[in-house]
């Protein structure tokens, strides 16, 4: 029995066979209709995350499966004070797996070590979300056919947005990959991505300051949002905000095959007179989320 | 100042000066009957000074407690008079309820009787890091 909490758990070619096996579910979907007949995820959402969690219910019943769960600890037992420990070995007595998401960082781990039925993370805290970074893969191989030979640009709050540490990662694993990251002084990467991951690996980077200047040699271009918290004066936020929203404007030298992600829900970082620019992804990117936690409950309650 | 050598029993020699209370607390010394000296401030050719314990009873330690609280300890287990075996420590991979996470956003804050983990993820610099959130916890090395 397994269970996913971090994308590091994922070998390289674990993450290949999800990939193969999404673009099989999207080419054949009659094929794997009743492939989790009789089976049931439960869905236990200690925080709301509406997006995620119809995510993981659709990829269950697209399965011919059943899905049983909460969407927020108000009236669940955690609100009673019901340690994770506990609840999960009560629910995984009425569901083959779980998808669990927690606003503590750690939770899915202590929720895998004591349940009976595979654990999915749907997210804890700011810590892992490994069904965003694979729904991330999906969309950069269904777009380029590839994970190699890229020139990736990852713009906005690349300090604490955990997607884009686990997507840098992620994509280390794969040959000539090179990253440009783009980002405010005060959002830059952290030193220790840096050091563990980007230097460790031998792995080319840049770090700027302007996406205009970045974007003419980006194959991929990913977005993500600049939140007001994070700076320590609303003059910063106010005067670096724009710089970091994407138009037609700063796409003007961008190449034709550009392909641009964002892990959604966006405020208002991309533009919406993007939207219909077919190198605009990022709705796609949802509905390969679907795809790739449909082959991901596959491989975990190990159906063919 | 005189202690007498002991027959059968557990020295820690070569602790940090200054640290010899901490290992005393952390292994539970003080539940001990047997007779257990405190060496303080000895004189030490490499360390300047250092402190020491001698136990007179034969015990068994938890080496990850005290190589995670100071690694430069010496144990030698003594029997019969004589050291029958000797050991250097080193930071273990793993310490479990010694330390605890500080990360006020980790599951191990709210979670009831979850064991406290450290995995040791850099030898070289002593960083442990929290099994649950992954935050880093510095292993002191000098005893506070
Ligand atoms: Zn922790």
């Amino acid at each position: 029995m397994r269970s996913l909490i971090d994308i590091k758990e994922l070998s390289t070619a674990e993450i290949d066979e999800l990939i193969t096996v999404s673009k099989d579910i999207i080419a054949n979907p009659v094929k794997y209709s009743e492939k989790c007949r009789g089976k049931k995820l439960a869905t236990l959402f200690y925080e709301p995350s509406t997006r995620t969690r119809l995510s993981f219910e659709a990829a269950m019943y697209e399965l011919g499966g059943n899905v049983l769960g909460f969407a927020s600890s108000d009236n669940s037992s955690a609100s009673k004070g019901e340690s994770v420990a506990d609840t999960v070995r009560v629910v995984s007595g009425y569901a083959d797996i779980i998808a669990m998401r927690h606003p503590k960082e750690g939770a899915p781990l202590v929720a895998s070590m004591h349940s009976l039925v595979p654990i999915i993370n749907a997210g804890d805290g700011g810590h892992n979300h490994p069904t965003q970074t694979l729904a991330d893969l999906l969309t950069i191989n269904r777009e380029k056919g590839r994970f190699d030979n890229l020139t990736v640009g990852l713009c906005g709050d690349l300090k604490f947005g955990r997607t884009v540490h686990s997507l840098i990662g992620a994509m280390s694993r794969y040959d000539n990959v090179k990253f440009v990251l783009i980002s405010p002084e005060e959002l830059r990467i952290p030193g220790y991505i840096k050091k563990e991951i980007l230097d460790r690996g031998n792995i080319d980077y840049v770090e700027t300051r302007s996406l205009e200047d970045a974007v003419p040699e980006l194959d991929i271009l990913y977005m993500t949002r600049v939140q007001r918290e994070r700076f320590f004066n609303e003059d910063d936020y106010i005067r670096l905000k724009d710089t970091y929203i994407l138009n037609s404007g700063k796409l003007a030298k961008a190449k034709k095959d550009l392909s641009i992600l964002h892990p959604l829900p966006r405020v208002n970082e991309i533009s919406v007179e993007i939207d219909n620019d077919p190198r605009a992804c990022y709705f796609e990117q949802t509905l390969n989320g679907k795809y790739i936690r449909m082959a991901l409950i596959l491989k975990l309650l190990g159906v063919e | 100042m005189i202690v007498n050598p002991i027959k059968n029993g557990v020295v820690l020699d070569h602790i940090h000066a200054g640290g010899a209370m901490s290992i005393y607390k952390a292994l539970n010394l003080d539940k001990l009957g047997c007779q257990v000296a405190i060496i303080k401030n000895a004189e030490s050719e490499k360390m300047g000074k250092k402190d020491i314990l001698k136990i007179c009873e034969p015990i068994d330690i938890n080496f990850d407690v005290i190589g995670y609280l100071d690694p430069g300890i010496t144990v030698s287990i003594i029997k019969d008079g004589k050291v029958a075996e000797r050991k250097h420590l080193e930071l273990p991979e793993k310490v479990e309820g010694i330390i605890k996470c500080s990360n006020p956003r980790c599951i191990s804050s709210v979670e009831q009787e979850l064991p406290s983990v450290f995995k040791l993820t850099d030898r070289e610099k002593r960083v442990y890091r929290c099994i649950y959130c992954e935050s880093k916890f510095k292993s002191q090395g000098d005893i506070k």
